[in-house]
């Protein structure tokens, strides 16, 4: 396996709603990450990762292209998905040794539609979205099976959130930040119960990218590049009656598979959407006590769709370039409830 | 044996979706359909490469780079290239078959897509001299149709060759 | 050193304009049963799944990779969604085989479609939002006023394009799965038909079709299994240019050209049109095939139009291109790249039956998108690279 790096990262400000359009929030974000690198274009390969549906126009990541800097032209891709899946998309390309450096970014508006309706669209078409069961509640059926199956409490999920959005105070680019006291959020109605306002992800629009780059280039980029150690992703059947929703042994299997737990975990920035779900999580990777999970806030803190599971990445890789970690895990989920993830493990050195 | 009763097996369903959407115009569009509302048509001018594109866009797509010098533009063009549309699709609002173009306003280094209307089909050609048809001033808004469509000026065409090295 | 990926199973379904007797994920595994079928493999021999598609409007299904996770066998495997546009079937190929590359996986199912019928494919292409005013019909009334500049440029004879689509349908008879199969099909009936964006007559357009392709990619130590021998990826390349920029060449685009060089370079190809033996590209409407015999380097510059006129592109010509019928016979457009991936590879496993070239031993693959934009290539042969 060839050796690969995070060498910098980028992202915007994570707003509720953004004046702006895709290539205009795209735009700056791209620049800031190909500076930070260090590196000239045009690089060996582009990946992005986005969604039609978000915004309501076939060819989103069309449009965006203009941002990435297509000219002259470029060896480019996109997924309809996570940019953590282009991220993983641009690593196989540069082990088969047909690049040796990446431009990976992935953006959402979730600001024009309304995102739980929206996200309905995902589900089997046939006989589940027509009844259109929303994000929120499709949320919440698994927090109670998860509730039920731990014997754990609403105090528990409004601990996360709690924590989350501290946390958040340090991030300028978060959609919610600040001191909530747990007591008051448990006296706020439910959502979709067990699930409040406070155990959901806020709406926002947003972008992200990051620069992948191998063994000396790395070096040559940055002082402390982030290498992935490993990488592994795993999807569960699509019928939420097939699967154990209070788990996910797809999160345990790609954690095996990108060796989580051959060495110490200092972070761990884990894409829970949902409060709960941090926990299932935590557990599935086998994250002990002492691991600091979501030191970004999460994105409990800040979700834009299609780029939450990228800044996973690239906030873990953050801090083991600033020298804050030596190893840290970051994970990335698409579908409903936890349906697929990726993890991901970066080392210092 | 088929009964009249029994039931026929379900062999489709029709599952009517509606999704609401409220589009973000951006900023670069945003003064774009200002200016249409005010009856002018502004395009930006790369600082890198010098181009101007219309509509405006925020960036340049060859530098990648954003836009943000404005440059007011004649309404006034000339067919680069153009198609007779003979097939129906919702989304198009003027009658069939009608001459979809590709458009160089005077000013501007990129064509865009229009209509041009107001003339027989037959006559639609590479060259030809246009000119913007706005909806009455007091309907004026900010939206692409604020001009209807394009229509022919009595000016020379341009020749092709002329045409080619513009674009 | 990357290692050598084979293709080794092929599968399609026969492409038709509606679909009503399965499900998506009954089409999609139509395609995946017969590719394994070929592979002499079953489900749990594939350790990932890479799936590709163009706009999810076109079925009203968002990321349907979510929803084809059983269907597809991929419960417990990784499972990729690939989306650039009408490139999508060749990149999804390519991504495919970059696992087998990469040394990843041994065995790579990869799997195109598109179920247009469930949607309205010519209105999720022209959809629009309120701050654009709506005057391109479809991909037609986007592509018709660039095809009236490569006839005003070439000074090609006006029924060239009449001749491409001819031939498509002609070779779609010799194809078993082609949507179009029309066996009365002649030069006047094709000049006949309505005008439907001038210069593109309706026999000349391709057909919006349900369908799906898939392929089973391996390794080379798992190669062996399968009853045809495995088709060697010799080379794949990818290149994407702005949507439209001023002083863009739309005809002959430079992204189409240097993802060709690239692809020769690497398949170490120097005379293209001799050393290629077949070619299965991206003909959506007819004046594309010369069109793309130009900037694929088979002709030079304006000269195009003649390889179509000569003959040079016919089934039993010098190039032939297209012999299954192409994309003017078939268009499941998330497929369409794929299916002619598939088919190339299909003529250097020798497995192309009444449309086989004989002694095909290298093969091109490509598909292209968006607005002339997005170019995915490969090149296979029956040899080892």
């Amino acid at each position: 396996m060839r050796e690969v790096a995070v060498v910098s990262f980028a992202q915007s400000r994570h707003v509720r709603r953004e004046a702006r359009n895709e290539v205009e929030i795209l735009m700056p974000v791209v620049h800031e990450a190909v500076e930070r690198s260090g590196i000239a274009r045009p690089f060996d390969f582009t990946c992005s990762g986005s969604t039609d549906f978000l915004q309501g126009q076939p060819f989103a990541f069309v449009m965006a292209l203009d941002a990435a800097g297509a000219w002259p032209p470029i060896a480019e891709s996109h997924v309809e998905m996570d940019g953590a899946w282009a991220l993983y998309e641009a690593w196989v390309k540069i082990q088969a040794g047909q690049a040796d450096t990446a431009l990976v970014y992935a953006f959402g508006k979730s600001s024009p539609g309304d995102l739980p309706e929206v996200l309905s669209r995902q589900l089997d078409p046939y006989v589940v979205a027509p009844l259109w069961p929303d994000a929120v509640s499709l949320a919440a059926l698994q927090a109670r099976a998860w509730l039920e199956k731990t014997g754990r409490s609403e105090r528990d999920l409004a601990e996360v959130a709690a924590r989350s959005r501290r946390s958040a105070k340090a991030n300028p680019h978060a959609t919610l930040a600040g001191d909530y006291e747990v007591a008051k959020l448990l006296a706020e109605p439910h959502l979709a119960a067990p699930l409040r306002r406070h155990d959901c992800p806020p709406i926002c629009d947003g972008a992200a990218a990051l620069v992948l780059a191998a063994g000396d280039v790395a070096r040559r980029a940055c002082k402390r590049p982030a290498w992935i150690r490993g990488i592994d992703h795993r999807i569960e059947p699509h019928a939420l009656g097939a699967r154990d929703l209070a788990d996910s042994p797809s999160t345990r299997l790609a954690g095996v598979r990108a060796g989580v737990g051959k060495g110490g975990v200092d972070v761990a920035e884990l894409h829970a959407p949902f409060a709960h779900q941090e926990w299932i999580l935590r557990e599935a990777l086998g994250l002990g006590a002492g691991v600091d999970v979501n030191p970004s806030g999460g994105a409990l803190s800040a979700n834009p769709m299609m780029a939450a599971g990228l800044i996973r990445i690239g906030e873990a890789a953050r801090r083991i370039s600033d020298g804050a970690a030596r190893r840290a895990v970051a994970h990335a989920t698409s579908g409903p409830c936890l349906q697929q993830n990726l993890v991901c493990v970066l080392e210092g050195a | 044996m088929g009964d009249a009763s029994e039931p026929k097996p379900v062999k489709t369903i029709k599952t009517p979706m509606r999704l609401e959407y409220q589009y973000t115009a951006g900023e670069a569009t945003s003064r774009y359909l200002r200016g249409i509302a005010q009856g002018r048509i502004l395009g930006q001018r790369c600082p890198s490469c010098k181009k101007v594109y219309v509509p405006p866009r925020g960036s340049c797509p060859r530098c990648a780079v954003a836009t943000t010098e404005e440059v007011q533009l004649s309404d006034k063009g000339t067919v680069t290239t153009f198609a007779i549309v003979r097939v129906p699709s919702e989304n198009i609002s003027v009658p069939l078959p009608f001459a979809s173009v590709h458009i160089l306003l005077d000013g501007a280094d990129i064509p865009f897509f229009s209509v041009v209307q107001g003339c027989p089909l037959e006559r639609v050609r590479i060259g030809m001299r246009v000119r913007a048809e706005w909806v009455p001033r007091e309907e004026l808004a900010p939206t692409a149709t604020s001009i209807r469509w394009f229509v022919p000026i009595d000016e020379p065409d341009v020749p092709f060759e002329k045409l080619e090295a513009a674009l | 050193m990357a290692e050598r990926c084979a293709v080794v199973g092929i599968g399609q379904t026969h492409h038709t304009a509606r679909r009503d007797d399965v499900s998506i994920a009954g089409l999609v595994r139509e395609a995946a049963l017969r590719a394994l079928e070929d592979a002499a493999l079953d489900w749990g021999d594939i350790d990932a799944v890479v799936v590709g598609k163009a706009p999810d409007m076109f079925e009203g299904v968002m990321m349907p990779e979510l929803y084809l996770a059983e269907a597809l066998g991929a419960a417990g495997k990784p499972l990729l969604r690939v989306h650039t546009a009408g490139s999508v079937g060749g990149s999804t190929a390519i991504v495919a085989a970059s696992l087998i590359e990469a040394g990843i996986h041994e065995r790579v199912l990869t799997v195109a479609f598109e179920k247009q019928s469930e949607s309205n494919a010519m209105w999720a292409l022209t959809v629009s939002t309120p701050l654009q005013s709506t005057v391109v019909a479809g991909a037609g009334g986007y592509f018709s006023p660039l095809i009236r500049g490569y006839m005003r440029r070439s000074g090609a004879p006006e029924d060239t394009g009449i001749r491409v689509a001819l031939k498509d349908r002609k070779n779609a008879l010799k194809n078993p799965y082609a949507h179009l199969r029309e066996p009365e099909i002649s030069f006047e009936m094709v000049a006949n038909s309505p005008m439907l964006w001038d210069p593109i007559r309706f026999h000349e357009t391709c057909p919006s079709s349900d369908g799906a392709c898939a392929m089973v990619l391996s390794s080379e130590r798992s190669a062996a299994r399968g009853a045809h021998p495995p088709a060697w990826v010799h080379a794949t390349a990818m290149r994407s240019e702005p949507t439209q920029f001023a002083g863009q060449e739309k005809i002959n685009p430079r992204a189409g050209q240097e993802c060709a060089k690239e692809l020769y370079e690497k398949a170490g190809i120097t005379d293209p049109r001799r050393e290629i033996d077949v070619a299965e590209i991206y003909v959506p409407f007819s004046w594309f095939e010369p069109m793309w015999m130009e900037n694929l380097g088979f002709a030079p510059v304006g000269e195009g139009w003649k390889m179509t006129y000569d003959g040079v592109t016919a089934l039993d010509g010098e190039l032939p291109v297209n012999c299954s019928g192409g994309v003017l016979s078939s268009n499941p457009i998330g497929a369409s790249g794929m299916l002619r991936f598939a088919e190339a590879a299909m003529q250097v496993r020798g497995q192309a039956g009444e449309h086989q070239v004989e002694g095909a031993r290298v093969a091109l693959g490509h598909a292209y998108g968006g607005g002339s934009q997005f170019f995915s290539m490969w090149i296979v042969g029956s040899a080892k690279p």
